[in-house]
Order: C-alpha cells, then structure tokens, then sequence
C-alpha cells in the first residue's frame, strides 16, 4: 500500500522532470548545445503563471496557456540573443553564455519579485484528497501525470505527424543538409526552443500549484535532475528524455523511502554514473561510430 | 569601436570601485561614526537581511535624529554577504580594513558568523550577531564576538520541553534539513531535550536543501504514528511542509523554531500550521511599550510589519550603538568591555551577556493559529 | 648563453615570480594594500591553481569535467582533519589533502574517462555532487554545519609559491612529450589512437594531475577561511573555475591566469553595484563571450620571443602552438 503511494509520488516527480528533460534533450539534439538556463526556463513560466493566476486572476487552463507561452518567448528570445551569434564558436563558450544566461534569469527575476517564495492562490486547483485503497492521494499528483502524459502526446504529435514535426527531425539528423532541402534551419531552431521552453512552462505552473511556493531558485536543482534525466535516458532522444525523467523521479522517491532522505541526491546520481558506464549512449541512445 | 569603449568604462569603474578604499584612513575622533553590517541581502535568505536592513536603518533614523552619539552622527555601512560564508568574510574584511569600521552588526546567518568571528576578533573590532544560534559562533568567534539572540540548544530544550510538559507529547517525528546548520542543530538539541524528558523519537527523516517535495519523508513518517512533528526550518519550506502532512491527513501538531516567524509562513501554508507551535524571541503580542513603539515607528516607516529580523537586528544595532556610547571612544577594546556590561531593555526582551559573551535572555512559546503568532508562555534560562 | 626553451622561461618565471612576491608583500606590509586587499590577492592566488590545474584537463587535454570543486573540497576537508586531529605540519597536510584528491581523481577516472564531451561533464558532476552529499553526511567533518576551528596556516608567501610552482609544474608538463600526448588527445582523439598513443592513459593522467592540485588548492583554502561548509563546494562551484578557464582560453596557460585574476576582482570591483551586481556580472560574461569567444588568449601564451636569442629550438613548438 504504501509502496503505491510512494510510487505515485515518484511518478508526479518524474514527469516534472520529464517535461523539462525533453526541452533539454531537442535543443541538444538539434544545436548540440546543453541549454545550463532551461531550468531557469521552467522558474520564468511558473512565475508566468503566478502572475497570470493572481493579477489576472486567470483560471487553471488560460494560466497553463500562458505560463506555457510565456517561457515559450523567453526560451526564444534567449537563443537569439545569446546563442544564435555563438553558433560557429567552440563548445564551451556557449556552455559559458548559457550559464550566464541562467544566473541572469534568477537575478532578473529576484530584483523583480524578492526571493520570498510566492505562493500560488489555493483555488486555482483545489486539493481533494482522495482516498483510495487505503490511501490518501493528492488530487493534483494525477493532475499532473495526466497533463504531462497529454502534452507528451500532442509533442508527439507534432514531431511524427506535422510537415515542422519533419523539418525538426531532420534538422536534428544533419543541420547542413537539411538546409540543402530548402529548411529554414534558423526558424526550425526557434521552434525547437519555444515548444522544448513551453514544455518547461508548462512544469513550472504545476509544480507551482503542487508545492505552493514559488521561488527565483527554484529552477537549479530540479534542472540539474532534469538534465540528468535526458542524459541518462540518451540525450537528444526524446522518449528518452521521459524514460530518464520518470526514472530520476522514482529513484529519487524510493530512495528517500528505502535507503536514506539524505542520501538520495547521490543514490540519483550514482544510478545516472552505473548506467552511463554499462551504456554509454544513454539507455535509449544508438551508438554511434565516429567515421575518420 | 563600441565594445572597446564599454570595456574601457565597465574596466575604469571597477577599478574606482575597487581602490576607493585603497590607502585610506578614517579618522576615529571626528566625523560619522562608521557601523559596519553585513547581512544577506541576496541569495536565498535575503527576505531575511532586508527584514534586518530595515530594522537596522530605522535605528539609525532614530539615533540620529536623537543627536548621534555624543554629537557625532552613526553611518550604518550594509555589505552584503549572500548567505555565504567565504563572502562574509570578504566583506567583512573590506569593512574593517577599506571602511575603518569601528564594529560589526550581523551577520545574520550561523555560517558566516562563524566564518567572520576570529577575522573580527584578531582585528580587534567587536562584532555582535542578532540571529546567529549556532553555539560555535561565540565558541569559536573569539573574544570580540557578541550575540544578543539564545543560542540552539536552548531553543531545541525550550521547544522539546513544552511538547512534553504542556502538550504531553510522548513521542515525536523530526523532519529537518541536514544540509543546514541552523535546521540540524535544531533538531540534534530537540531530540536530546525530548529524551531527557522522557520522550521517545519514534522517525528522523531529513531533505535536501532546496527539495520542495516531501510526500517520501511524511509517508514514512505517517505510520509511526507520532504526537508531534518537530520542522526546524525556515517558513518557506515549513509552509510546503505542512501542507503536504495535512495532504496525507497527518493531523498532529507540528512544532518548530524562530525560522518560522514571518507573515509569509501564512502565505505559504495557509491552514496547515494551524494549531502549531513555536519557540521564538519575542512576540508581537507582547505588551510591553518598547514593542509597541517599535512595531508602529516600523510600519510608519516601511508599512509592513515587523518581523523578527527585523527586532533581532535592530536590537542588536541598539546594543551596539549603546555600548559606543558608555564606552566614550571609539576603539575596539573599549567598546568590548562597555559590550560586555551590557544590561540594557531591549525591543526583544532584557539583555545581559554571560561568560562566553551569549545573551541571558528568555525565549517565547507561541502558537500559530489562524493566520497569526499568539503568546503562550514564556520561558528564562 | 644557449639553453632549452622550456628552462629558459622557466627560469624568467621563477625570477619575475620573486620579483613580484617583494613587491606585493611590500605593498601589504606598509599597509598599502590593507588586508581587504590581502584577502583578494591570496584567494586570486588559490583560484589561480584551481583554474591552472583545471586546465590541464579541459584545454590541454580536451575533458570537459565538471566536478573540479570536488576535488578542492577533498583536499580541504582532508588536510583540515589531518591537521586538527594530528596537528601535522602544514606541507604534510597539503599534501595529504592533495594526494587524497589524486587519488579519488584516478579512482573516478578509471571508469569514466571512456566517456566523450557531454556524457563525461555529466558524469563528473554527478561525481562532485555525490562527494557534497557525503561530506553533509559524515558527522566527524561536522556535516551540514561546517567544519570550524581549523588553524590559519595559509598567508600569502604559501599560496604564491605554491601558485608559482603550480603554474611552472602544468606548464612544463604541457611542453613534455605527456603534454604533447594530452593535446593530441584534445585535438582528434581517434587519430592519436591510430597513432598508437594510449589516450585512455593520458586522459587520466592529466585528470589525476589536475585534482592533485585542486587539493592542494582546498588545503590552502580551508587553512584561510577557518571554517568550511560543503555548499562552498556545489557545482556551481566547478563552473566557476571552468568559466576561468574558457574565459582565458582552453589551452592558454597565460590566459587562465589574467582570466582568472579578472574574474576574481570582478565581483569585488563590482561590489558598489549591490542589488545589481548579479545582473551586471553575467551580463558582462555573455557580452565578452559574444564577443571574443576564443577566450582572452585563444591557445597562445605569452610571447617570449623577445628572450629568443638566448635560446635553441625556437621553432620546435610552432607545429604545436596556436590554432
């Protein structure tokens, strides 16, 4: 019984994880770059949404919509004005811009909004416990798995099944000659950073709305996870991404359950180091023979 | 042609702001007097140092006004450490060497007070800390260090006692942060305090600094079946916290520290901290005129409403500037001394210093309930 | 006077290194730069090693890592205990702290170093968030409190010489034939292979060399500041460094010291701005990286063709030099 309550909570987690790991994982997988200011992404839409939801007094839906849109912007607007001139420059520079970039957002957002947590407004999404089986469960725990399982499908939807879903994957598969097709690699790249930045948004409000508080560092450690996550499941693969993101979450939970709370932080990461030894691509990910 | 202008200015005006103190020696006879403070005014417990940058300026305001001391003006000088300790003792530095600062207000937190302690003291400049509850800031700190709040492991007795005297507890949970100083230290006296009074810790669980999910620890912890559950932490995390316990319908009351003092801890957590207790410095219910002048000279000037911070530094700053005053020069080892033989009323309660240059003061028992921190008792060492 | 490159600058280092001591120490004993500034120049000294040795591995030999910080907390912590509890002399704590981080250095590289670009920082950070955890965990280093109480056995002659043998040990290493085996490794890994160079064996060298004197680096730290905490030495502790380095120029030994003293004074010079601080700093990193993205330096070091007439094999390096 409580094995199942925990899974349940492992499970809330690792689809937050998941949603921001899968914006990691198609900016990797197109511009090879790892986005360091994406869980920072995620701070600036629950943050969106706050002010959607407590200025605006928007109700649940308009305020996903919005925290969704509004990290989407800024996802885009930070790839054009600080990575897009670095693309031809070695790695580590937009490693460095990136970072910068994630210390920029937290401290915008702090001069703003003061580092005191916000909180969400109570009503936005009632708490009901429902007990169920003996156990009491957070309705908004399976509010948020079903919104991510939803939004995962309509991801899906979009790469496998629109003309843009197409240009992606290609993009993703080889820049150049996908150019030579007649792609406009520079929009499919914006795209690419608005949906995997809305995505992040959309983590943002539930987490929002799941723990209350709101903070400007709020993005760090759960980015960090996030990040793990697309690497463990083999970065640029988006199944991948929700594999790896359901994975930290659950280990995390069960770890914190059956080892140690103090602990768990490094149980994550050395499950992440075992299995990148074992395989080294990640576990969806192909290995690839480098050609000379 | 532009990016080699800017570098040029940003490069100039670094370096001004680098060597302003450079060679620099301020009188000590004439002229403002130089209070040097430094508290977090950015990082994650900056709500905090704004709270005792608030406090901490009205002090001045008020001295001033007043006429200073001994007719020369005070000069509160903020730095700001960002909660860490290696930058506490950067600034705390650059105040007493570049700013001539004849002492020290802060820091706020347990870590960098430790840190800046026997800086301060081999330089001789007292410093007095409003909040840092960690024993080794004194034990450790040296001579020149003060501090006008109780130290944790009288709080942790403080707490722990009332559970099982007034609240009959017999046994308690402890969930508390083992990344923090403030958290642990917290925890480890509460639990001997429980146990000397014949309680039993039935579950300990801990959380990572910035976790924000606890579902894993309070399923746990839930089975156990505890009387109480002891949160020694900070109103952010505690209101997430009790949300989560009543979630799970854990409906037992949870108790914790000044941590939870602030008027956010309601923001956060709402009706979950009803029917909870804290031990605290003082209470806002306290009667006493100090308080109520305090309390309405602040929301006159802020409009928002004192929080502990704000009292603790402030009276700190206060015990400073009295000590300046009796001790009629401004070098370290005469304020020291007058510091020493402080006894003076503050906003906070009645403070004198015992031999290892803590407060002798008492700590207050309040009960969170219904949006509000209400008295229950009080309780001397 | 004919010698070889490498001992002739050598030589200029160590003498333009005495040099400099006298005169800073002068500055700091006639209290011209007071103590503020005293502090400022030991920690630009400790960061100087940090980022030097750091180095090593990502510019020289091209292994992103991302848990440097690590390694300096290994070599902090170690050298403090060996210190409190045996009262050791101060090099024997140093060293011990550093061996220690050299040690775990190959210990955690065996596995991983097999890993590319990406897969490696990932797993080095995890490697450095792990060591945090373990240290907040461990009640004799004092946990999340701290460790306090330890002597103050750091003063700037110790973190200036120590700062100059670090650089001149790194740099001749680079200059070596191991050297030249790492940039190989950096430059087309594959090929080095095909070459017959054992890259997995120089990967961890460097890897070992660099975390050594990231101990010793924590020796010195812990020994200054008094009192340690394990959130000093997080991540993003370890980007910090990693920023020093690409600022200067992966592979520009001349460049990660002007970097790092820059970025060391920065914040301080940027004190003033307060509130604003953190807006300007990162904004001031992403301009520079906008705008010289190769790093202060790119892969040069400083010229010393000036002294080249004083030397044989001058042309020996330019196949290696610059890109």
């Amino acid at each position: 019984m409580e094995f199942l309550q925990q899974a349940i909570n492992g499970l809330s987690l690792g689809f937050v994880y998941a949603l921001i790991a899968i914006g990691y994982t198609m900016v990797y997988g197109i511009i090879g770059l790892i986005n360091f200011a994406h869980g920072d992404v995620f701070m600036v839409g629950a943050y969106f949404g706050f002010f959607a939801a407590v200025n605006l007094h928007l109700s649940f839906i308009p305020t996903l919509l919005i925290a969704m849109g509004g990290a989407a912007l800024t996802g885009v607007i930070v790839e054009k004005v600080a990575y897009k001139p670095l693309r031809n420059s070695p790695k580590l520079s937009i490693l460095i811009t990136a970072i910068a970039m994630s210390v920029l957002l937290e401290n915008l957002v702090r001069l703003k909004m003061t580092t005191d947590p916000q909180t969400y407004p109570e009503n936005l999404l009632p708490q009901k416990v429902i007990h169920f089986l003996g156990l009491s469960i957070d309705n908004r725990q399976i509010i948020i798995i079903l919104i991510s399982i939803v939004l995962v499908i309509i991801l899906q939807f979009i790469v496998f099944k629109t003309k843009t879903g197409k240009a992606m994957r290609a993009a993703s598969f080889d820049k150049d000659a996908a150019a030579l097709m007649g792609i406009n690699v520079n929009s499919i790249i914006s795209i690419t950073f608005a949906i995997g930045s809305a995505l992040a948004g959309a983590a943002g409000v539930l987490v929002g709305i799941l723990y209350s508080s709101i903070d400007p560092y709020m993005g760090i450690m759960p980015g960090l996870k996030a990040f793990v996550a697309a690497v463990l499941g083999g970065i640029g693969i988006i199944p991948g991404a929700l594999w790896g993101g359901l994975i930290m979450g659950l280990v995390e939970t069960f770890s914190k359950v059956y080892i140690s709370s103090s602990y768990s932080d490094a149980i994550a990461f050395s499950i992440l180091i075992i299995i990148l030894i074992v395989k080294p691509s990640g576990l969806l990910g192909k290995k690839t023979r480098e050609k000379v | 042609m532009f990016k080699k202008k800017a570098c040029l200015v940003l490069s100039m005006a670094m370096t001004v702001g680098l060597l302003a103190g450079c060679g620099a020696k301020g009188s000590s006879t004439t002229g403002d007097i130089k209070i040097g403070v430094v508290l977090p005014l950015t990082g994650q417990v900056s709500s905090f140092g704004k709270s005792g940058q608030n406090g901490i300026k009205l002090l001045e305001d008020q001295v001033n006004k007043a006429g200073g001391i001994n007719g020369r003006k005070i000069k509160f000088l903020f730095e700001d450490d960002e909660g860490k300790p290696d930058t506490a003792t950067t600034v705390g530095t650059k105040l007493i060497s570049n700013d001539n600062v004849v002492a020290i207000v802060g820091p706020l937190t347990s870590g960098s007070c430790i840190a800046l302690g026997p800086i301060a003291t081999q330089s001789k400049v007292p410093m007095i800390t409003g909040s840092g509850t960690n024993p080794d800031v004194t034990k450790k700190g040296g001579e020149y260090v003060y501090r006008t709040c109780f130290i944790d492991p009288f709080q942790g007795t403080v707490i722990a006692k009332f559970a099982s005297g007034d609240l009959k507890a017999k046994t308690a949970a402890i969930l508390y942060d083992n990344g923090n100083d403030y958290s642990k230290g917290l925890a480890e006296f509460f639990e001997k305090g429980f146990v000397a009074s014949g309680g039993k810790i039935v579950a300990k669980e801990t959380y990572a600094t910035n976790d924000k999910d606890f579902k894993a620890q309070l399923t746990k912890i839930k089975p156990t079946k505890p009387d109480v559950i002891l949160l020694p932490d900070y109103y952010g995390t505690v209101g997430n916290i009790a949300k989560q316990a009543r979630a799970i319908d854990i409906k037992v009351p949870l108790l914790g520290g000044d941590g939870w003092d602030s008027a956010e801890l309601f923001k956060v957590g709402g009706t979950a901290v009803n029917n909870c207790y804290i031990s605290d410095h003082y209470s806002a219910d306290d009667t006493s005129k100090l308080v109520i002048a305090f309390q309405k000279e602040y929301k006159a000037k802020y409009n928002l409403n004192a929080d502990a911070m704000a009292v603790l530094n402030y009276d700190a700053a206060k015990i400073m500037v009295e000590a300046i005053k009796v001790a009629g020069k401004t070098d370290g080892p005469s304020i020291k001394e007058a510091l020493a033989k402080t006894n003076l009323e503050v906003v906070s309660g009645k403070v004198s210093f015992d031999a290892n240059r803590d407060a002798i003061k008492g700590a207050v028992i309040l009960k969170v309930d219904a949006g509000k921190f209400n008295f229950v008792k009080k309780l001397i060492p | 006077m004919k010698m070889k490159k490498e001992l002739r600058n050598t030589i200029i280092l160590l003498t333009a290194s005495i040099i400099l001591f006298f005169i800073l120490t002068y500055l700091m004993d006639t209290e011209i730069l007071n103590r503020y500034y005293s502090r400022i120049l030991v920690l630009i000294c400790i960061n100087v090693i940090l980022a030097v040795s750091l180095n090593l591995i990502i510019g020289v030999t091209g292994q992103l890592t991302l848990g440097h910080a690590g390694f300096m907390s290994i070599g902090a912590y170690a050298a403090a205990m060996i210190t409190i509890q045996l009262n050791v002399p101060f090099p024997i704590a140093l060293l011990f702290g550093g061996i220690l981080a050299g040690l775990i250095g190959f210990l955690i590289g065996l596995p991983t170093l097999s890993l590319k670009g990406d897969y490696l920082a990932i797993t080095t950070l995890g490697f450095g968030e792990i060591i945090r955890v373990l240290i907040t965990n461990i009640e004799q280093l004092g946990g999340g409190r701290g460790l306090s109480g330890i002597p103050p056995k750091t003063n700037f002659a110790w973190v200036f010489f120590i700062m100059v043998l670090t650089i001149l040990i790194i740099y001749n290493i680079a200059r070596s034939s191991q050297g030249r085996a790492m940039m190989s490794v950096r430059e087309d890994e594959i090929a080095a292979e095909a070459m017959g160079i054992n890259t997995t064996k120089y990967k961890i060298m460097a890897f070992v060399i660099g975390s050594f004197f990231a101990g010793i680096a924590g020796g010195l730290f812990s020994h200054y500041l008094m009192y340690i905490k394990p959130e000093q030495f997080g991540f993003l502790k370890s980007v910090d460094f990693v920023t020093y380095v690409v600022m200067g120029g992966m592979g520009s030994l001349t460049g990660s010291i002007s970097s790092t003293v820059i970025l060391t004074i920065l914040p301080e010079g940027l004190r003033f701005l307060n509130d604003y601080r953190m807006i300007i700093y990162p904004l001031a990193l992403i301009i520079i990286m906008r705008f010289r993205p190769q790093g202060l330096m790119g892969t040069k070091e400083l010229s010393m063709r000036m002294f080249d007439k004083f030397s044989k094999g001058s042309d020996k390096d330019a196949a290696i030099k610059g890109k």
